[in-house]
């Protein structure tokens, strides 16, 4: 009898011994492309969760219970910032009971902090459609905002889990040489995409159009946030018509249907982009992301 | 020899007649080609300088436009740094949104006598919106983090008749950990679903008949909110309110002068996900209240108008559930919501009948029933910007047993509103967003909350919300 109780209490024992051991850091990314970036720089030290997908829109989301759950046993939440969660963060912040994630604290890392933002709206009105008073949030699709994000965050990390520290300054090490010879080969490969119009769905790829060097001819939507209607899309075959561009793109978890109507009608060669992380098949992760998206403008872009 | 130099002058001048036009000519031409070839090489020249200079131009204008980006950029981040730092006592005001909403009301019966039978009115806001044009709710909400450890937030309701009341006002912690949230103040309690969620975010015009005959549209006390979230990946939460009582269910109306606690709320839900497409919440919560002298207006036997009171406990439990799905969990382009919840009351202690004595005199007997009803409502978004939506709702008086009726003093007809009756109600709906900001809504029920009468309901609202970006619960 005696044995069998002492064996138990030390195998409870041993458990709770090797708890601290097997627990790593969780993260809950709003976004997959953090998500992506978190596992890069954390590997087998961290929990990594995104809030949503690259099948989703990240304006609209809801603060849905599984959100509150994993908001509750986050040590870190990485987000874009700028208002892009607005509509459903302060309610995980509020609803989960967890300090160490409410804003100002170590467990909020905002991404769009440490990169400079385009397009900052010099007025603020509604009428301007769904407009962020920060600037355009989607940062991450400038590459070298990755390169600014990923030193913060690994610093973050370091901050959060000191006894990984030099594991997390490892990563980046390793991580930030690899990146940089990829954006290299991406300018490289991209440069004939230089100066090409381009017509977007929503203004989120205003940080990849800016680092490629193409222009923004159009957007599918009339005013940010709402959807196409049919006199914006007839105004814009009259204008491609005058001045055609390149390409026609939308994003993965946007619908195609505006994007089709304009191609069939201006004979102009659209394509989908992942926007992120897990919005096609080969955009597995940060490279594939840009790997991915980069070949489908160039295949379209003849 | 003369004649022969004649000839060959005159030969000569023939020809040099002939012939020297040719030479000028083809001088001329010498010429022009000469002038030509200079003039092409000048050309040629020139046109290379300009090509020199026009690409040290675009060079220097590459650099430019590099600088202008440049600065561009360092301008949008010097701006994105800056606009948050305005140095004026206005920027740590806390975030402030208007709710405005009217309707139009073309009702076939007067809402003025309406009523739903079977049930002792509740004093609350259950009366429908009137006919014709009216200005609905407004409301004001102010909220803002006070400090690291607390949040605060303010809803205050500005009646269309000048009246304003504070629907809302309460703190809540940020600091806390393990799961745990404390909220004071007043607030919307967590009992069932519909009654947190703030009209302007309902998905019709006025609330569900359970909401309106067993809390009186809705339940805000005066209280304290203690919520704690397990530590799983399924949500899980449990919590309790104590509160005042200082409305329906307990009473009477802003609550009674006594130490200790008025009321009592459990609650508890589990929340989950299905695959990307699907999320869903089911809940259970159980409200511990005691009336005292809680009044209400009904007609008697002898058609005089009598107030009679309620004094004794009230116990009402709650199941709702809510099941939302969109495809990918994108909501942008279609979607659909599921939600349902069920009441069951029971009440006992004593009712007094005719407090004031304006007709038959007061009498005080023993009073208990049982009562229930549920609604269940879907809402499906066919294409972006526009939903169409149907409820239904049923009560079911259950049985409600009063000692003086059960004593022969009086008889049911005294008790009119209290007779067994079970409403029910179908409700259709379509409403267009053209804005996450503002949605325009048409709906149509028809009410059978009174024996007999057939209520046919139609109403056109509108609620637009300005100022901060509100987030909303699930």
């Amino acid at each position: 009898m005696r044995p069998i109780i002492l064996r138990v209490l030390g195998l409870a024992g041993a458990a709770l011994l090797a708890l601290p051991a097997v627990a790593a850091v969780n993260i809950l990314a709003c976004e997959p492309e953090w998500a992506a970036l978190a596992s890069e720089l954390a590997g087998d030290k961290a929990n990594v969760h995104s809030a949503t997908t690259a099948l989703q829109d990240p304006h609209r989301i809801e603060a849905r219970p599984s959100l509150i759950a994993r908001a509750r046993s986050a040590d870190l939440v990485v987000c874009t910032g700028s208002d892009l969660e607005v509509g459903w963060l302060p309610l995980l912040f509020t609803q989960s009971g967890n300090a160490k994630i409410q804003p100002g604290r170590p467990g909020y890392f905002e991404a769009s902090q440490f990169v400079a933002r385009i397009e900052v709206p010099r007025t603020l009105d509604r009428s301007m459609g769904d407009i962020h008073p920060g600037g355009n949030p989607h940062i991450h699709l400038d590459p070298r905002n990755i390169a600014k994000v990923a030193e913060a965050l690994a610093g973050r990390l370091a901050e959060i889990d000191p006894p990984n520290a030099q594991a997390y300054r490892e990563r980046l090490a390793a991580f930030t040489p690899r990146w940089r010879a990829a954006i290299e080969r991406w300018e490289r490969e991209g440069a004939r995409l230089k100066g090409a119009p381009v017509v977007v769905y929503h203004k989120d790829m205003s940080y990849f159009i800016g680092w490629m060097g193409m222009r923004e001819a159009g957007s599918l939507e009339p005013k940010p946030g709402l959807p196409a209607t049919p006199a914006h899309l007839a105004e814009l075959v009259e204008r491609m018509k005058r001045e055609p561009a390149k390409v026609i793109v939308y994003s993965a978890y946007t619908s195609p249907k505006a994007a089709e109507f304009l191609s069939s009608r201006t004979g102009i060669p659209m394509t989908m982009l992942p926007f992120t992380v897990g919005g096609s098949d080969k955009a597995k992760d940060l490279f594939g992301l840009f790997d991915d998206t980069l070949g489908r403008l160039l295949a379209a872009v003849k | 020899m003369f004649k022969h130099r004649l000839i060959a002058f005159a030969v000569a001048t023939v020809v040099g007649v002939f012939a020297s036009p040719a030479r000028a000519a083809e001088d001329d031409l010498k010429e022009l080609r000469e002038q030509v070839r200079q003039l092409k090489e000048s050309y040629e020249k020139r046109i290379e300088a300009l090509e020199k200079r026009l690409s040290q131009a675009e060079q220097s204008a590459g650099k430019a436009e590099v600088a202008a980006t440049n600065a561009q950029a360092s301008a949008s981040q010097a701006a994105a740094q800056a606009s948050p730092r305005t140095s004026s006592e206005s920027a740590f005001n806390p975030g402030i949104s208007l709710i405005v909403n009217g309707t139009y009301g073309n009702l076939k019966r007067d809402p003025a006598a309406y009523r739903i039978s079977g049930f002792a009115p509740t004093g609350g806001e259950v009366a429908l919106p009137g006919r014709g044009l009216s200005l609905g709710e407004s409301e004001l909400v102010m909220s803002a983090n006070i400090d690291s450890y607390f949040r605060g937030t303010l809803i205050a309701a500005l009646a269309p008749d000048n009246g304003v009341s504070v629907e809302e006002g309460y703190i809540q912690t940020l600091g806390l950990s393990n799961g745990f949230t404390v909220k004071a103040g007043r607030f919307r309690s967590s009992v069932g679903y519909l009654n947190e969620i703030h009209p302007h975010a309902w998905d019709f015009t006025d609330a569900s008949l359970v909401n309106k005959v067993f809390l009186g549209n809705h339940l805000a006390e005066d209280g304290v909110q203690v919520k704690w979230v397990a530590p799983t990946d399924l949500y899980m939460d449990l919590g309790f309110e104590a509160g005042r009582g200082r409305t329906f269910p307990g009473g009477p109306a802003g609550g009674r002068s006594k130490n200790g606690v008025g009321s009592g709320v459990l609650f508890a839900h589990l929340g989950g996900d299905i695959g990307a497409s699907t999320a869903w919440r089911v809940g259970l919560s159980h409200l511990r209240t005691s009336a005292q002298d809680r009044t209400y207006e009904d007609l008697d036997s002898t058609g005089a108008g009598v107030t009679n009171s309620f004094t004794g406990r009230s116990r009402l439990m709650v199941m709702d559930g809510v099941l939302k799905w969109a495809p990918n969990g994108n909501a942008s382009q279609t979607s659909f919501k599921l939600q349902g919840e069920y009441f069951r009351r029971s009440e006992s202690g004593s009712l007094a009948y005719d407090t004031t004595a304006a007709s038959l005199g007061t009498q005080a007997d023993a009073y208990a029933s049982r009562q229930s009803g549920y609604y269940g409502q879907a809402v499906y978004q066919f294409m972006p910007r526009w939903r169409a939506g149907y409820r239904y709702d049923r009560l079911s008086a259950g049985t409600t047993s009063i000692g003086q009726v059960n004593s022969g003093a009086l008889t049911a007809a005294d008790f009119p509103i209290l007779n067994a009756y079970n409403p029910t109600r179908n409700t259709f709906m379509v409403d267009w967003s053209p804005s996450e900001f503002s949605r325009l809504r048409l709906q149509f029920a028809r009410d059978r909350s009174q024996p007999g009468i057939a209520d046919n309901q139609v109403f056109l609202q509108y609620i637009m919300s300005l100022g901060a970006h509100g987030a909303h619960k699930f």
